[in-house]
């Protein structure tokens, strides 16, 4: 199932951005750290808040600048620093290098154009092509995303066609152009369950035949399980575990990956007992957070815990967790 | 979409109605006499009967409404008290020049006020922002004929640019009528750029911060790309819609406009009529301009369909 | 230990330390927020001021006639000139401010509370909106100066018939904006249950629907207010409006219209003083509208 070749293209490093607010400062994204390499699929997995849709938005620096900023970091794409080229080369790379799917596709899509004009934007944007070499192309993609009747449809509009539909012309958009790397932002969390089971499985097949790495972010373990290859788990804005997609669910290190596990309804799991949740609440982002952002809901807090903020270490494998007190591992070792 | 042209067009008709409805009993809803009203202070009692009479005061209600539309349907809108000529003849001779101003001010005040509305938007927050929004306020509560007061100090006592007053027509020559019209239109159109500048930001403003605006920029289209292509056509029915609420404005402006510029148009007309209580010459130009009004809305309605394809009838 | 000595007596220091929390704290607070709102909210009490002590503020009787004196420019004796009857314009001036903001106040409570009324009961009775919707969008096909004209053509100059006048012209709008109010409302969950949990209408007007259409009210009456004192200015410069020997800022400046090229001042310092409270009330509208919730300044 992996076509990862291993070579990374896409390294961010400590990325941190940041929302200026009339009440304070938003630390949304707070030194995260990652990856991508060829062709791999990783998700970025945390509840809502957790910074993640805004990492993915740092990428690409869609970011609202007036409340927002991406104060530091760097994000290196095949070596170039993504976060210094000028606004000209940026426009450059998005949706023709790096494209992005959203989450909302009702409300994605302009609804006064249409498909074809949409799709078509694209292509004459970074592949200069003229009108019927577009035409041929958008029926191709209609195609290849399954849109029946993909000649009625380049004429219709977003309002005409249903939810499902609308993720797969985006997701058409979003490969028009061969992208190298696909930002999917919760791209099914809006959509009815069987919609979602139809749009995964087709992003894999197109996965599977353009070799296209996904940045996948999402909230749902299930996605995770069925999609990545490796996973970042995100709290409060910082990376707290990293992990291939075997290890995190076999042995989990984080004490909070631990309780999202153990959150999930499971259906081996034929007991009534109650379903299982992470007491406390996810941190205020307006203050800055001393020590680890877990702490004051985790079972495995020390003192240390309250005051450090912890570190990320690797625990071979590539498996790194940022905590004090990692599950599975002796206390005070770490 | 037929239906809907047809069901417009049936609300139009019974809106004009009640518009001749309400004009027409405004005269006897009014407490006292309207006969001695229009008559005036100084009037005697025969006076008073005459023009009693020849307002029809003196049968019954209904017959009298019914005679009046009967006769408005003939293009017949009665006569003036002051002068015994038919009020549509009045009104006739003064349409090119309230025309002209009209049409004017739209052209200039449409096309100073849509583009500064957007880049207001665009640059939400910034100083030009607010400048834009500031000269915006300062235009809808300065009154009208003290924004001209203020331009004929300026560009025709101080600096001897632009005639005081007065108006030519286009049968003598473009540059003098359009001379003579700059100032009116300068000064009418402010209030009416004012509010469209204001829609037009906040209606943007509203696009812009929409999902599919975001989808653009990811893939890679440039700002003025994006606000001409995906912006402006979907802010374009409150922008529109706003246009022709305003046209209101600007008829109630033009008649401070034309006192004050002394332009002999249906404004004066309107303002000379209240001095003397000519009430039919009052009752038409109600009747013509609340027709205008009505309408340019309902030709705004039934574009709505151009710009969103969303709206099927 | 309570008695009822203690509880009768105002405790006037708890009253100026809350005042004086008001002016250390609270207001350089809200000027920071709302700059232009606070200068707006403090004009407007400048010439609620001037309104109440014109008599004091007034140097001369603004009626007082002095044809020896007429058209003088500004002067010391008469600061802002004298007209054609000789009459001291400063003083006429400060007069003027009890009638604008007259008219402005009076046309706005009565428009908002009539309009409510009409606006509720459309919004809850099918048959009537049907109606009053018809005739309300007939009032708003003529344009409101010349409705207002119609209407004083007809009745005698007075400043009750100015507002009343008015009134009438800016009631349609008030109507359309409570009736979209109330339609959107009656469609909210919450109000669809207490309706299914057998909630008597008044309770449901009274908690539910009046206190979230109360903050586009409030904001919608200050643009009246502007708006009609514009109005009322307008009406008395063409002659439909105050009654020529009750000073307006309107009819000072009527009085000019033939004479602006050689008295300016007549028609400037009526202007300067229209114009700054029209504009006051305006920024205060505008900061009400961004206080009370952001959202409105995307819808008006």
């Amino acid at each position: 199932m992996s076509q990862a070749t291993g070579k990374s293209i896409l390294e961010v490093k400590d990325l941190r951005t940041y929302f200026y607010t009339r009440d304070g400062v938003v630390r949304s994204v707070d030194g995260v750290s990652f990856s991508v390499s060829e062709g791999e699929t990783l998700a970025i997995v945390g509840e809502s808040g957790c910074g993640k849709s805004v990492t993915s938005l740092s990428l690409l620096r869609l970011i609202p600048s007036p409340p927002g900023k991406i104060v530091s970091g760097s994000v290196l794409y095949h070596g170039k620093d993504l976060l210094k080229l000028s606004e000209d080369e940026m426009r450059d790379i998005r949706g023709d290098k790096i494209s992005m799917i959203f989450q909302e596709p009702m409300t994605s899509l302009n609804p006064v154009l249409t498909i074809g004009r949409q799709i078509g934007e694209v292509l004459e944007l970074h592949r200069h092509c003229t009108k019927e070499q577009a035409h041929e192309r958008i029926l191709e993609l209609l195609k290849l995303v399954n849109i029946s009747e993909p000649e009625r449809r380049i004429n219709e509009y977003p309002h005409q066609l249903s939810g499902g539909m609308r993720q797969r012309i985006m997701i058409a958009m979003a490969l028009a152009c061969d992208p190298e790397i696909l930002i999917a932002d919760e791209p099914t969390t809006a959509l009815d369950v069987t919609i979602q089971a139809q749009i995964l499985n087709l992003i894999r097949e197109l996965r599977d035949r353009t070799r296209a790495a996904i940045i996948l972010i999402t909230h749902d373990l299930g996605v995770v399980a069925e999609m990545a290859q490796r996973v970042v788990v995100m709290y409060a804005g910082r990376k707290v575990e990293e992990a291939s997609v075997f290890d995190l669910f076999a042995k989990p290190m984080h004490p909070y990956t631990l309780g999202l596990l153990n959150s999930m309804p499971r259906l081996d799991d034929s007991s009534s007992k109650r379903l299982v949740e992470i007491p406390g609440m996810v941190p205020s982002m307006k203050t800055e957070i001393v020590g680890c952002a877990f702490a004051p809901r985790c079972s495995e807090a020390s003192d240390r815990c309250l005051l450090e903020s912890p570190v990320l270490k690797d625990y071979g494998n590539q498996h790194s967790v940022a905590c004090w007190n990692p599950v599975g591992v002796s206390r005070d070792s770490a | 979409m037929l239906s809907y042209i047809v069901r417009r067009l049936g609300a139009t008709v019974v809106v004009m109605a009640v518009v001749a409805f309400v004009v027409f009993s405004l005269l006897y809803l009014t407490p006292g006499d309207p006969a001695a009203v229009i008559a005036g202070d100084v009037a005697t009692t025969e006076d008073i009967a005459r023009i009693r009479q020849s307002l029809g005061l003196d049968q019954p209600f209904l017959v009298r409404f019914g005679n009046w539309v009967w006769a408005l349907l003939h293009g017949d809108m009665g006569t003036s008290i002051f002068n015994s000529l038919p009020v549509s003849k009045l009104i006739g001779q003064r349409v090119e020049p309230t025309l002209s101003l009209t049409i004017c001010t739209l052209i200039v005040a449409i096309l100073t006020s849509v583009p500064l509305g957007a880049i207001a938007a665009a640059r939400a927050e910034s100083k030009l922002d607010h400048a834009i929004m500031g000269f915006s306020v300062l235009g809808f509560s300065i009154p009208v004929f003290v924004l001209a007061y203020l331009l004929i100090l300026l560009f025709s006592l101080q600096l001897h640019w632009l005639p005081v007053q007065g108006y030519r027509p286009i049968s003598e020559g473009i540059w003098p009528w359009f001379k003579h019209l700059i100032l009116p239109s300068l000064a009418l159109g402010t209030v009416y750029a004012a509010l469209i500048a204001r829609i037009t930001r906040a209606s943007i403003l509203d696009v812009l911060s929409q999902d599919y605006i975001r989808t653009a920029q990811a893939k890679g289209l440039k700002e003025s790309d994006i606000m001409i292509h995906h912006a402006l056509k979907n802010a374009a029915v409150p922008i529109i819609t706003i246009i022709g609420i305003g046209i209101g404005l600007l008829i109630s402006g033009a008649v401070v406009t034309e006192t004050v510029f002394a332009i002999p148009g249906i404004g004066r007309l309107t303002v000379d009529a209240i001095l003397r209580r000519d009430y039919p010459i009052i009752q038409g130009v109600i009747l013509i301009f609340s027709a205008t009004y009505v309408m340019i809305n309902l030709m705004i309605d039934l574009s709505y369909v151009f710009f969103d394809p969303r709206i099927r009838y | 230990m309570i008695n009822n000595s203690t509880m009768s007596r105002v405790d006037w220091s708890a009253q100026i330390s809350k005042v004086r929390l008001f002016l250390t704290v609270q207001l350089p607070a809200l000027y920071k927020r709302y700059p232009f709102a606070v200068i707006g909210a403090a004009t407007l009490l400048l010439m609620i001021f001037i309104a109440i002590f014109a008599p004091f503020l007034a140097t001369v009787d603004p009626q007082a006639v002095a044809p020896l004196n007429r058209l003088k420019p500004p002067s010391w004796e008469y600061w802002f000139g004298t007209d054609a009857l000789g009459r001291d314009v400063y003083s006429r001036v400060m007069y003027g401010t009890r009638v604008s903001l007259t008219v402005g106040i009076s046309v706005a409570v009565l428009s908002t509370v009539i309009g409510l009324a009409i606006g509720l009961i459309t919004g809850f009775v099918r048959w009537v909106d049907a109606i009053v919707m018809r005739i309300m969008d007939g009032l708003m096909s003529i344009p409101s100066i010349l409705l207002a004209i119609a209407l004083m053509a007809l009745t005698k100059a007075s400043i009750e018939n100015v507002i009343i006048a008015i009134t009438i012209a800016e009631v349609p709008r008030v109507v359309r904006l409570v009736r979209s109010l109330v339609l959107g409302l009656r469609e909210q969950p919450y109000v669809e249950a207490a309706a299914a949990s057998g909630t008597p209408l008044i309770k449901t007007l009274l908690r539910h629907i009046l206190p979230n259409i109360a903050a586009p009210l409030l904001v919608q009456a200050t643009y009246i207010c502007a708006s009609a004192m514009i109005t009322e200015a307008i009406l008395s410069f063409i002659g439909a409006g105050t009654p020529p020997n009750i000073p307006s800022w309107g009819n000072i400046m009527a009085e000019s219209r033939s004479l602006f090229q050689i008295a300016g001042y007549l028609i400037l310092f009526p202007s300067i003083f229209l114009s700054a409270t029209v504009l006051a009330v305006n920024y205060l509208g505008d900061g009400l509208r961004d206080a009370l919730d952001p959202r409105l300044s995307r819808r008006m």
